[in-house]
């Protein structure tokens, strides 16, 4: 920082440079530089605040200015490219064009005005969209549930590979157990801390099945598969000991949501796992590419949905302790679901 | 002759909206890498920070007089961290990149940005989509390499698993755009954020110029001279200048200029070769180097 006073002549220098080099121009390329040099730095003026995020620096009249200057400057470069030799000044245009072009084209709206957008409507649409592969992942949910259901029905030996070792709840605990594991658990005191590890850890299984999507697709279907599997060996238990109704409803409360959302991620991988699979006429690149715009906000939803149903399975399941009450929210829950994704904004 | 002609390995010409051609330059891939250790170490720091201050306020609640209390108090803290992890691991990336720079605090260090691949707007569901595969990119790469390495239960199928995620960690290894698979996914690049000032223009003087070059002196160079003769002028070295002055001079059969004449004799040559150069454009002529056998 020793040569601030060298470097502060130096700039007005420049400036003094600058207004003496305005006479004499004797090419074409340079006169047009002159005449238009003072709207590029006025462009680059706006265009660094921005940057700065110091918006509110700008005045009204610049703002408005913005997208004229930017086309000016467009025009500027078109002309400059096929008339000027001059390097300096060609690169200085190439750079702020592009600057411009990000600020115009950058994101434009801020997270919450997109958001809110989102709730009323675009989260919906976005759901829609892929309903094919929808309907793909809930008839891969579907078997999983039955393959699994048989496969314990054939041989108990398989639980433990599809449910995991659990003490409480395994082909050998007694009815006494098993429904234990469903009622009582009102006097648990960490339900919240409960419910933040819940989302926690779901929310990060529906963003992998999501992502793993990317690999044509198979890896999100083995996960649906085994998720649903565990379900069906689960119901298979709890169906032989007589809770059947007792455990669908201890799932439904905070299931319906949360199996909701994973079928939403598991359909959101297969939907990018087809779109590269089978592009179609367009490249495969620009297949991908568009799958992942179609199915990024239906991911937002999920994580969305993953709250809920943390809060669900965290706070409601355990303070309400009677099956009709339980299917009583599962239900209004899948309800609510339903009627949000197909119905709400649908008129086409 | 088109812009096309010019781009460079790493860049890519990209059509805005308006008609207009851009010359976008790829970011480099360690520059990416460093921008990303950056934002990891930003992480990491706050993780850090945000441990130590948990931990050391669970410390003070065991003073508190009802049990009651600081049992809440630590479930409360607990879900504190929940949330930050969380927000860590799948916002920070987000929430930088939808801002106005289009760049967390590592790309803006190392002066990258990302752009929509097609010249359209950057949207928020790109923004969205290339960071919803973070995930298997970095984490799960890192968890899987290291269970691999440690442990005793280190076995083939952890090594199996370790080399499937790193397929995903090195996808930008595998193509020419140098996407990640998130980018891929979004339809998004990173390139470079341009930064040029605008220099002053060479070919105006204050004196007037007493060379006159004629069609045989100034017809022998390009556009590559030109602009080789426009970098030597703006660096302004004495010794380089004194050099290129001579050179100029045994190809136009002049006796070469001495002390403060070479600066004057360059900046006249300049403004005279570009000028019939530029001349030349008008008509639709192009000369790219001394070797282009077209006379413009």
């Amino acid at each position: 920082m020793k040569d601030w006073p060298n470097r502060l002549l130096a700039r007005f220098r420049r400036g003094a440079a600058q207004e003496h080099s305005i006479a004499p121009a004797t090419l074409r390329s340079d006169r047009f530089r002159q005449a238009r040099e003072g709207d590029w730095r006025r462009l680059e003026a706006i265009v660094t605040a921005v940057e700065k995020g110091r918006l509110r620096r700008i005045s009204d009249d610049d703002l408005l200015d913005l997208p004229v200057l930017y086309r000016q400057l467009a025009s500027s470069l078109a002309v400059a490219r096929e008339t000027s030799l001059d390097a300096a000044t060609l690169a200085y245009l190439e750079a702020l064009a592009q600057r411009a072009w990000f600020i115009t084209y950058g994101p434009r709206r801020n997270f919450g005005g997109w958001f809110i957008g989102f709730l009323l409507g675009g989260w919906s649409e976005a759901v829609r969209a892929i309903r094919f592969d929808i309907l793909v992942a809930l008839a891969l949910m579907v078997a999983g549930v039955a393959a699994g259901w048989m496969m314990v029905a054939h041989d108990p030996s398989f639980y433990a590979m599809l449910a995991g070792q659990d003490p409480a709840r395994n082909p050998a605990s007694s009815a006494k157990q098993l429904r234990e594991t469903l009622f009582g658990g009102q006097d648990q005191d960490a339900l919240a801390a409960f419910a933040a590890y819940l989302f926690g850890h779901n929310a990060q299984i529906a963003i992998l099945c999501f992502a793993l999507g990317f690999a044509i697709g198979l890896p999100s279907v083995l996960l649906l598969l085994q998720n649903s599997g565990m379900l069906g060996a689960m119901l298979w238990l709890f169906h032989g000991k007589g809770l059947l109704l007792d455990f669908s409803a201890w799932i439904a409360i905070h299931g319906t949501t949360e199996l909701f959302a994973i079928l939403l991620a598991g359909a959101g991988g297969i939907h990018i796992g087809r779109a590269i699979a089978f592009p179609g006429e367009l490249s495969v690149m620009a297949s991908a590419a568009a799958a992942g715009r179609r199915t990024a906000p239906v991911m937002l939803g999920v994580v969305l949905m993953l709250l809920v149903a943390g809060m669900l399975e965290g706070f409601a399941r355990q303070l309400i302790d009677s099956t009709p009450q339980r299917l009583l929210v599962g239900g209004f829950m899948l309800t609510f679901w339903l009627v949000y994704f197909f119905v709400f904004g649908a008129r086409k | 002759m088109s812009p096309q002609s010019h781009l460079r390995p790493d860049q890519r010409e990209i059509i805005t909206p308006e008609g207009l051609s851009l010359r976008l330059t790829l970011a480099g891939r360690s520059a990416r890498l460093g921008a990303l250790a950056v934002d990891l170490a930003c992480i990491g720091a706050i993780l850090l920070g945000a441990g130590l201050a948990l931990v050391y306020t669970q410390a003070g609640l065991g003073q508190w007089a009802k049990r009651g209390e600081a049992h809440h108090a630590a479930q409360f803290l607990f879900i504190l961290w929940t949330a930050l992890m969380f927000l860590l691991r799948n916002a920070w990336f987000l929430i930088f990149e939808l801002g106005p720079r289009g760049a967390t605090p590592g790309k803006r260090m190392l002066g990258l940005r990302i752009a929509a691949r097609d010249g359209a707007r950057l949207t928020t569901e790109m923004v969205l989509a290339r960071n919803l595969l973070r995930d298997i990119e970095i984490f799960l790469p890192m968890v899987a390499v290291l269970s691999a390495l440690g442990g005793p239960s280190s076995s083939m199928v952890n090594w199996a698993a370790a080399g499937w995620f790193l397929l995903f960690a090195l996808f930008p290894l595998f193509n020419r755009d140098r996407l990640r698979a998130g980018d891929m996914i979004a339809g998004t690049w990173v390139v470079e954020a341009p930064r040029a000032r605008l220099e002053q223009a060479l070919s105006a003087h204050e004196a007037p110029i007493d060379y006159d070059f004629g069609p045989a002196e100034l017809g022998i160079y390009g556009e590559y001279e030109l602009q080789t003769l426009e970098r030597v002028l703006r660096e302004n070295q004495a010794p380089a200048m004194e050099a290129v002055a001579r050179a100029i001079c045994a190809k136009i059969g002049w006796s070469a200029p001495q002390g403060d004449e070479v600066r004057r004799f360059l900046d006249a040559y300049y403004t005279a070769l570009r000028a019939r150069l530029e001349q030349g454009l008008r008509f639709g002529r192009r000369k790219a180097d001394k070797h282009d056998g077209q006379q413009p």
